[in-house]
């Protein structure tokens, strides 16, 4: 960490190294196989990445950026965990939000944080699979991990999604393609089934397409229930779904007849009309099957570490996302204390975000309100969040600066094999630096 | 570090035969130390329990507190919490929520309150270690450690088809050190694989588990003999076939059978002493006293209850049959969650009803285990946290144990055809105060192979508890006066005093390395991580300790 002003000078390393087993965060799949060549401050090789995964090892350089702004002015480290805490400590509706792309040590400070200032702490579950962690408290899940997947499932529906493009890794490395301990044929033992609303990519690689009317998923999940539990369903289906009944019933015979089957959900399914009805339908489904086989479910979660973040949040507070602390203890509401809503109201007095970009997909008057009020951002690239904000902090990255534990998709832990040092601080680092002060002046006041 | 002397308690000590006698105790760095020969030397503090009762802190051995499924459940049920008791935050302390399944601060701060100063969870998947890690990380002030799963683990199976017991051993070894976990644990022996691989369970002891030809009758004594040739200082940690199922008496009682004398602890045994019909839950009724007659003529067995209680619960286990078979039951949602190669997973939210036939034989089959075991040695207090009840209700347990009229009082409100169903009403034995520090803290520690734990004789880690004597006893266990842990005040009258972040209580046996090539090999194959990224490395310890094997 610099005390300077001016931007930290960037070592002018020229040690070739390797690191191997490491882990992109670049998607929910936390592939754990990556073998980095690393020459002074840059990767120039990433074995085993996918385009997006080498997209993120290769083109990551170190910005010339200060350590810290406050309004928009180079400051020292210091002075922007001074100005932050203050922030922090003297708003009456603080909000934290982000912490799906940093580790798990980094997100028990920022739930730390939120408690001792009585804060809300959000993520960005609940602009993504929010609506899936609604259904599991309804219906509860069916589920297991990408290993079991691999090893077992001969039947894998996906559902609302495009892995191919999304999560380019997943049909080699966990779902369609690999020999797995009971499937000794890989591909070959395997029925896959896309349901989607368009086309994509994905649709290649499965042996049958259900382009289904947008908007009918639950429509359709609904029916597939009725059909497995043995209910007439109307034929009209078909003009609601563009599905016919006559597929519908095949499909489902499949998967009563495979030995273990799993859907694998997209934000396709959670963020369309219906939302969380639509998760639980499908997580519904899933359970439905296991009177007549195996069968489990899986949102494909899509930042790095959303899943740790869901952990974290719950395991300190007993709730997974939009989680308010002004009482002095946890209360959880979803639209009530989460981030998008409580900023398109107006209520909060004071943000703190980290390693998210809200200024660049909230709605407009979350926007607005998020532009008003002081706030304190971490970021290791001056996004549209962290130009608007009071204090801004440039950090290094997770994953290629810095070690910690990040969740897969299927909340698997894998600790970080970091790259090359940084001459920014980590999120936990300014974090750390940020509840320390919070205390003092909290412990003062008291 | 200063001295501090817990001056004229009536303390109670069972290993070191102290039975309510008024002595002090000394405490220096951490640990119980002998009083200073000079009779006139002055501690540097004194803590006056003068007509208080002094028992070392409380040590539960098997309890659900970290970790996916326990995190699990906290995420499927807010609406257990709204109207459950608020932990506030403290300028010292964090906020938290409770219901059945309480946050990780809330936790501590809660056993650490009831004068327990050491837990241990009883399951976890090897490959969600580092998770557990992390929540230990963030219940404070308890020591705490794992057992580790391994009675489904295909490696496990491969070498007992294999009849590689040197392999399988190896394996234990190498895994318990991977985990950084405290024992190994078999949970529904080749039953989980059975409902992983296709649905279904393991009927009995000697049901041939899918692809692999073995049977539990052969993993439960495999793994029994790799503990005790690894020298674990807790043996094998069992949780029987066929939990929950009227009639499974018999396959507890097979089970304690195969051990053949091997040492072993069977772990909430209030689950599996049902007698009756599977098929008829109006047979269902009590087999204690034939297991219990075993279980007292057979010194290699220890066991914990399970104890049930009235009320809202959580049923969570490794046990992923079980979940479902609890979902197919009551109806309620379900979490199941199948880990590659290793375990399964099952959550269901339970409530155990007064009035129902069932569950009122449940609580009175609990009782009658702590009653029907001649020695207290030999049967630790649990309610199986939360499955059962919560670790909150050890109090309540207390009472009942101590108090025949309290027991009355609750059967004349149970449903009526309970009497019929067990012995309970014919019960008359009351537990001492000795020998509830004994089934609270002294013999969980001697289970668990914890030399210094559960006791307050010279060199004892000084953790103690100290309660105000009261006729409530519910109320004297449930606020203790003070209670010390590593030597420090943390709690005073359930007021946090300090918070730190406990020990991680881990073994590390020596295994034969040759063997890690073709655990690799296998691994590589077929998990879905690296092998390298699978062990737990040392930064997720914090303050750790190596509990040593016995050789
Ligand atoms: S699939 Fe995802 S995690 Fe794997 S390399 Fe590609 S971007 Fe990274
Ligand atoms: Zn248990």
């Amino acid at each position: 960490m610099s005390t300077a002003i001016a931007p930290p000078a960037i070592p002018a390393a020229t040690e070739l190294k390797v690191v191997k087993d490491a882990t992109c965060t670049f998607c929910g799949c936390v592939c754990d196989d990556m073998e980095l060549t690393v020459e002074g401050n840059t990767i120039t090789k990433a074995k085993n990445a996918c385009v997006l995964g080498k997209a993120w090892f290769l083109n990551h350089h170190a910005e010339e950026r200060p350590v810290a702004t406050i309004e928009g002015q180079p400051a020292t480290f210091e002075q922007a965990v001074e100005r932050a805490a203050q922030i922090l400590t003297n708003a009456t509706f603080p909000i934290t939000y982000g912490l799906s792309d940093t580790t798990c040590e980094a997100q028990r400070v920022a739930v730390a944080i939120s408690d001792w200032i009585g804060g809300t702490v959000d993520t960005t579950t609940s602009v993504c699979h929010g609506p899936s962690g609604m259904a599991f408290q309804g219906v509860g899940e069916v589920t297991c991990t990408l290993g079991e997947v691999k090893n077992r499932a001969d039947f894998i529906i996906f559902w609302g999604g495009n892995p191919a493009e999304s999560h380019p890794r997943h049909f080699t490395k966990y779902s369609l393609m690999p020999k797995g301990e009971f499937l000794p044929n890989g591909r070959k033992d395997r029925t896959a089934v896309l349901i989607d609303v368009r086309k994509t990519k994905s649709a290649r690689a499965a042996d049958i397409f259900l382009q289904i009317k947008p908007r009918s998923d639950f429509e359709l999940a609904w029916a597939m229930r009725g059909i497995a539990a043995g209910v007439e369903i109307d034929p009209d289906i078909e003009k609601v779904t563009g599905i016919s009944l006559d597929v519908l019933k095949d499909v489902v015979a499949q998967m009563k007849q495979a030995k273990f089957g799993v859907i694998l959900f997209g934000m396709g399914l959670t963020m369309t009309r219906g939302k969380h009805i639509n998760s639980e339908a499908v997580l519904a489904l899933a359970r439905d099957m296991n009177k007549y086989t195996r069968f489990t479910a899986k949102p494909m979660r899509g930042h790095g570490n959303v899943t740790g973040a869901d952990n974290v949040v719950t395991w300190q507070t007993g709730y997974p996302f939009g989680v308010n602390l002004n009482r002095g203890y946890p209360r959880f509401n979803p639209g009530e204390f989460t981030t998008s809503d409580v900023l398109a109201r107006g209520e909060a007095d004071a943000a703190m975000i980290i390693a998210s970009d809200p200024m660049s997909n909230f709605s407009q008057p979350a926007r607005d309100h998020l532009r008003s009020i002081p706030s304190v951002v971490l970021d290791p690239k001056l996004s549209d969040t962290a130009k608007v904000a009071t204090v801004a902090f440039t950090t290094s990255v997770y994953g290629i600066n810095t070690p910690g534990t990040v969740y897969r998709m299927d909340d698997v832990p894998i600790s970080l094999r970091p790259a090359f040092d940084s001459p920014y601080p980590s999120d936990l680092e300014v974090l750390k630096a940020i509840e320390k002060r919070v205390k003092e002046i909290l412990q003062a006041r008291s | 570090m200063s001295q501090l002397k817990i001056s004229g308690g009536t303390v109670y000590d069972p290993k070191n035969g102290v039975d309510g006698v008024i002595r002090d105790i000394w405490i220096e760095n951490g640990r119980v130390v002998a009083a200073p020969t000079d009779a006139n030397q002055k501690a540097h503090r004194v803590l006056d329990a003068t007509g208080l009762v002094v028992m070392p802190g409380g040590v539960d051995m098997h309890c659900h507190i970290a970790g996916p499924k326990v995190n699990t459940a906290r995420k499927m049920m807010p609406e257990t919490k709204r109207l459950a008791e608020k932990v506030h935050r403290t300028p010292l302390t964090r906020s938290g929520t409770m219901g059945s399944v309480p946050s990780t601060f809330a936790t501590g701060y809660k056993y650490a309150g009831m004068g327990y100063t050491t837990a241990f969870d009883a399951a976890i998947p090897p490959l969600a270690a580092r998770h557990v890690h992390e929540e230990f990380g963030d219940t404070p002030i308890i020591d705490k450690g794992f057992f580790v799963l391994v009675g489904n683990n295909h490696y496990v199976l491969q070498q007992i088809r294999d009849n590689e017991p040197e392999k399988l051993k190896g394996f234990i070894g190498w895994l318990l050190n991977a985990a950084k976990g405290y024992a190994a644990k078999i949970v529904n022996p080749g039953g989980v694989e059975i409902w992983k691989s296709g649905g279904g369970d393991a009927a009995g002891l000697d049901s041939p588990v899918d692809h692999f030809g073995v049977t539990p009758r052969q993993i439960v004594t495999g793994v029994a003999q790799a503990a005790m040739d690894l020298g674990l200082p807790h043996p094998v940690h069992i949780h029987c076939n066929n939990l929950g199922l009227p009639g499974n008496w018999q396959t507890t009682l097979a089970t304690m059978q195969a051990l053949e004398g091997r040492r072993a602890h069977l772990t909430h045994i209030q689950f599996h002493s049902y007698g009756g019909n599977p098929d008829d839950q109006s047979t269902f009724c009590s087999e204690v006293p034939r297991l219990a007659e075993y279980f007292n003529t057979h010194p290699n067995l220890t066991t914990d209850v399970g104890q049930v209680l009235f009320g809202e619960t959580t049923s969570m286990t490794g046990d992923g049959p079980l979940g479902y078979f609890l979902h197919q039951v009551y109806g309620r949602k379900w979490f199941s969650s199948d880990t590659e190669m290793e375990a399964g997973c099952g959550v269901v939210p339970i409530t155990y009803k007064d009035k129902s036939r069932v569950h009122a034989l449940q609580w009175a089959i609990g009782l009658e285990w702590y009653l029907l075991v001649d020695d207290p040695w030999r049967v630790a207090m649990s309610t199986d946290h939360p499955n059962g009840g919560s670790f909150l209700a050890y109090p309540e347990i207390i009472a009942l144990l101590m108090d025949r009229t309290r027991r009355e009082e609750v059967l004349k409100r149970v449903h009526p055809k309970v009497k019929d169903g067990c012995t309970l009403v014919d019960l008359k034995r009351e537990y001492t105060l000795n020998e509830i520090a004994i089934i609270t803290r002294a013999a969980p520690a001697r289970m668990l192979g914890l030399d210094r734990k559960g006791h307050l004789g010279i060199g004892a880690d000084a953790d103690v508890t100290i309660y105000t004597p009261s006729p409530d006893i519910q109320r004297m266990f449930e606020l203790p006066r003070y209670v010390i842990h590593h030597g420090e005040l943390v709690v005073e009258q359930g007021d946090i005093r300090k918070t730190f972040e406990g020990k991680l209580l881990h073994v590390a046996p020596s295994y034969d390395e040759s063997l890690v090539g073709d655990i690799q090999t296998w691994f590589e194959k077929y998990y879905s991580i690296q092998f390298a990224n699978y062990p737990v490395d040392e930064s997720y310890l914090h303050e750790h300790e190596v509990v040593a094997t016995r050789r």
